[in-house]
């Protein structure tokens, strides 16, 4: 086990260095003209450009400019870690902002996986114990409903209804949970729901599609055969078998999520990674979207790392392979 | 006499399908004692896996229509209520399968599996529960059994796995075991072992057991009674020394003349022509008619049942006992149409 979680764990840092390299190239090689002028934001001045090619080094050759970039992330630089300069428009550091918006998204897309989990789980169970059903029937068009709906017209709707016209949650922001953790749960509530329903939807299908598989196992004929009460056969038996392969796709979800609520997140007005690289790309602040592609493909990656260490943990073949 | 610990009366099983009825079991009647053996021989699709998947009451809901009666210790499984039938599953029948990789769950460790059909019958703790499991495996004769509990089916052999369903079925004591097809998936070398096992748990454990297979051979070492089923249909049943010494049923003189054997009395194999036929509403008479080469008339009228011929020996064929000695010394298949001369 452990010599399988070196291995993956050796694999994941190869790919975080070859995404350092890829985002280099996209950002600072690929695009024709000055990069200095590209970073600089959107009228620099003489001085700014000046500035720009001392702190990214442009003076040197394109090897010695990446070795210097991956200087920066590795060991930081005078904002923080890791080293991901400063903005040349708004003129503030990147780091400590990443760091401040990445919580607020996290909370958002993990409040969310959890609620999806929740939901999705026991209905795809349910449809699956009794496929045709009129609740496996009822579960399917609901979830094509929410499925094809788009994510800023529910997120709109949950608003008018619940803010506007019943007045129960309070409307858009975000309130620290450490502040006062009632009303951060209250400002999340929507957002999260937003993001589950759709979520929700399909999980509940590829739970039911695993779990219609599983219950046709012999390994599930066995532990009726030896008097398993159907409650545990179902939880214990098949919904564990059915469970392991939805990890991996829910690690990739996950990360998709953290730079991908653009839409939810400016509904809602929460300041998270979404919002950030939205401004970022409108204001042509390229150090702000080059932070957030990094984070997010970065966190993409360990997220698969962790996904990989839960399926050898849940599936003991996987580790002998 | 006493009741029998498993008797079934007229049993059929009836799967309704868009294209007609499947009679997979057809009026089937059989019976076996405690302490006995009994084997049940037929090919894929002649109800031997179904008949007792109906006594477990493991078909699934709605699926087939189940008539007559299996009575274990003279009480109907068939109408035995669910949660009383879960409480029978395991503890008073267990049940081996044919392929034990697949009848295990992949992601348990298998000491874990057993530990487990002992608490959902008695009420003890996880670690006696462990304990036991250890113990049945030891019974099945696995050797390093403390160490074997703690593995998972992929890291097992196929024979130590299926000692490790064996310990399974087992491990409450049961007064019924069911095996169905325990050695198919299994290498001749292997299989010997396996059913010696059975056979020494069932004489330990004065129970009764069940052995379906697809193999007279196989059978006939093991059981004392030997039932030969085609088509849904009982159509010899007998103590196994004089099945396999005396065969009465063309079907089963089929299944004996495919069979190689050591001393060559045969030239060749002699497969059984043909193929079974189609249980959606199959035609009346005897279900072996359409391959059988001593067909005559009185075979396509009403179902043959089977008949006692003397020392518990029965057989459902309608040939008479004369006839059939005369035919089975010259038999037909060695001339049958369209066979090289």
């Amino acid at each position: 086990m452990s010599r399988y979680i070196l291995r993956r764990l050796l694999w994941t840092i190869a790919v975080v260095l070859l995404v350092t390299l890829v985002t280099f190239v996209i950002f600072y090689v690929l695009p024709s003209g000055d990069p200095a002028l590209r970073f600089a934001g959107k009228q620099p001045t003489p001085q700014v450009l000046a500035q720009v090619r001392r702190d990214l080094g442009l003076n040197h050759n394109v090897v010695i400019q990446y070795l210097l970039y991956l200087k920066r992330l590795v060991l930081g630089d005078s904002h923080g870690w890791p080293g991901l300069g400063f903005s040349y428009s708004t003129g503030a550091a990147i780091t400590p902002q990443l760091w401040q918006r990445a919580q607020i998204t996290l909370q958002l897309v993990l409040g969310g996986a959890v609620l999806w989990m929740l939901i999705g789980i026991p209905i795809g169970v349910i449809s699956a114990m009794k496929p045709r059903s009129l609740f496996d029937r009822a579960s399917l068009v609901t979830g094509l409903v929410f499925i094809s709906t788009p994510v800023f017209w529910l997120g709109l709707m949950l608003l008018w209804l619940f803010w506007s016209t019943l007045g129960w949650l309070p409307g858009t922001g975000f309130v620290a949970f450490t502040n006062n953790p009632v009303q951060w749960a209250q400002h999340m509530i929507m957002p999260w729901f937003t993001l589950a329903l759709l979520f929700a939807a399909i999980y509940a299908r590829i739970i039911r599609a695993n779990m219609l598989d599983t219950l046709g196992e012999d390994y599930i004929r066995t532990a009726r055969a030896k008097g398993l009460r159907e409650r545990r056969v179902i939880t214990h038996h098949a919904l564990r078998a059915s469970i392991v392969p939805v990890i991996t796709l829910l690690a990739i979800d996950i990360g998709t999520l953290i730079g991908g609520t653009v839409i939810i997140e400016s509904i809602f007005n929460l300041q998270g990674l979404g919002n950030w690289v939205l401004e970022g790309a409108l204001n042509q602040d390229l150090p702000v979207t080059l932070a957030v592609t990094l984070i997010v493909t970065i966190a993409v990656s360990m997220l698969s790392l962790l996904a990989d260490i839960a399926y050898a943990y849940l599936d003991p073949r996987v580790r002998f392979k | 006499m006493s009741v029998p610990l498993l008797e079934i009366r007229g049993l059929s099983v009836h799967f309704p399908t868009p294209d007609g009825v499947v009679r997979a079991v057809d009026g089937l009647s059989l019976a076996v004692e405690r302490g006995e053996t009994l084997g049940i021989v037929g090919e894929s699709g002649s109800g031997k896996s179904v008949t007792f998947l109906a006594a477990m009451q493991l078909l699934g809901k709605g699926r087939a229509q189940v008539q007559g009666e299996i009575l274990l210790d003279g009480v109907d499984l068939l109408t035995t209520r669910p949660a009383e039938m879960r409480r029978i599953r395991g503890a008073r029948i267990g049940m081996i399968f044919q392929d034990p990789m697949s009848a295990l769950h992949p992601l348990f460790r298998v000491g874990d599996q057993i530990a487990e059909t002992v608490r959902a019958h008695e009420d003890i703790g996880r670690r006696e529960a462990a304990h036991r499991a250890v113990d049945a495996l030891r019974q099945v004769g696995l050797a390093n059994a403390d160490e074997r509990a703690h593995q998972y089916p992929h890291e097992l052999s196929g024979g130590m796995r299926q000692r490790v369903m064996i310990a399974m079925a087992l491990v409450l004591e049961p007064e019924l075991l069911i095996a169905d097809e325990p050695t198919t998936a299994l290498d001749t070398t292997v299989e010997a072992q396996i059913l010696e096992i059975i056979t020494e748990m069932k004489v330990r454990l004065g129970i009764g057991v069940v052995l379906v297979s697809h193999s007279l051979a196989t059978v006939a070492d093991v059981a004392e009674t030997v039932l030969v089923m085609y088509a849904g249909r009982a159509v010899e049943r007998g103590p196994s020394i004089r099945v396999f010494a005396d065969p009465q049923h063309p079907y089963t003189w089929g299944l004996l003349d495919s069979l190689p054997t050591v001393d060559a009395r045969r030239e060749r194999l002699v497969p059984i022509a043909g193929s079974p036929p189609s249980l959606i509403d199959p035609p009346p008479g005897c279900r072996f008619a359409g391959r059988c080469p001593y067909r005559f008339d009185a075979c396509d009228g009403d179902l043959p049942d089977l008949i006692e011929r003397g020392g518990d020996h029965a057989d459902a064929c309608l040939l008479g006992t004369a006839d059939r000695r005369v035919v089975r010394r010259h038999p037909a298949h060695t001339t049958a149409p369209g066979a090289p001369a």
